[in-house]
């Protein structure tokens, strides 16, 4: 990661809500594209060794994208965002929830909160800044938010110190 | 054990906030603690009972007077679970800069 870049991330946790900072090198559209169109989503939003697919996805207020994160075992975790708030490449709204395979929702969800902003980075090219804030009506959601990642994140962690081992070795 | 309560509802009220913080010090007693707050005594120990049921208060006996503190390690707990959880964002976002710069390359 650019250490340029800003990323910080916080909880209020009497509010239940997580706010995320991040600044990312690359046009404000790109970035937009990057949150908002499914077959980009799908290449970074499950953390390794984990995959995402898209099985549907209705960028428009109203419509929802249904996908699942998948396991290095294959098992699938499904979820529904359903869209509520679309400003064009400034904001967007979404409610979030774990689903079955048949697109039953598991309630309470997550309201998430994504808003866009161009700037001038530290050399006069653009970077643009994504604030995130997500609300979590229970904490044992959270909960179970982590408890399907950190299985993956074991071992992505696992990779690197091997990777880590190799390198060092040369 | 079965109906825990949920933590963040245990820590979203100011008097249970305030309760943590001054067991958070040093352990104190009911009375110690109720002269603290404006509240009856029957609605402090009704926080007190919430912060039990979620084991971030545990009780002692000394002599004839109980004690409450706090359990530093539920605390800790809590605060483990949020960098789990930071950490998969902060790699979510690597794998996102990676993506935007192949994505920026093909464009060239």
């Amino acid at each position: 990661m650019n250490k340029e870049l800003l990323f910080d991330f916080t909880v209020d946790k009497p509010a239940k809500t997580v706010f995320i900072n991040r600044e990312f090198d690359a046009g404000l559209s790109l970035v937009w594209d990057a949150f908002t169109k499914a077959e980009i989503l799908d290449q970074w939003i499950a953390p390794k060794p984990m995959t995402s697919k898209t099985k549907y996805q209705d960028f428009k207020v109203g419509g929802k994208r249904f996908y699942a994160m998948i396991s290095p075992e294959g098992q699938e975790r499904w979820a529904i965002q359903e869209y509520t708030s679309i400003t064009p490449k400034t904001n967007f709204k979404m409610y979030n929830a774990f689903a079955d395979k048949d697109e039953n929702p598991e309630l309470p969800g997550s309201e998430w909160d994504h808003t866009f902003s161009e700037q001038n980075g530290p050399d006069g090219h653009r970077v643009t800044k994504v604030s995130i804030t997500i609300y979590n009506e229970s904490l044992e959601r959270l909960e179970r938010v982590l408890d399907g990642f950190t299985q993956g994140m074991k071992m992505s962690l696992s990779n690197l110190e091997n990777l880590l081992a190799t390198l060092s070795q040369k | 054990m079965e109906t825990r309560r949920d933590i963040f509802q245990a820590i979203a009220d100011p008097t249970r906030r305030a309760i943590i913080g001054l067991i958070a010090i040093q352990s104190m007693t009911p009375n110690a603690l109720a002269e603290h707050f404006n509240t009856s005594r029957q609605a402090v120990s009704k926080h007190i009972k919430i912060l039990t049921e979620c084991d971030l208060v545990k009780q002692e006996q000394q002599g004839r007077e109980i004690y409450y503190s706090l359990e530093i390690e539920k605390m800790k707990e809590i605060d483990k679970w949020l960098e789990q959880y930071r950490k998969i964002w902060e790699t979510r976002f690597n794998q996102l800069d990676n993506v935007l710069s192949t994505i920026k390359k093909q464009k060239k």
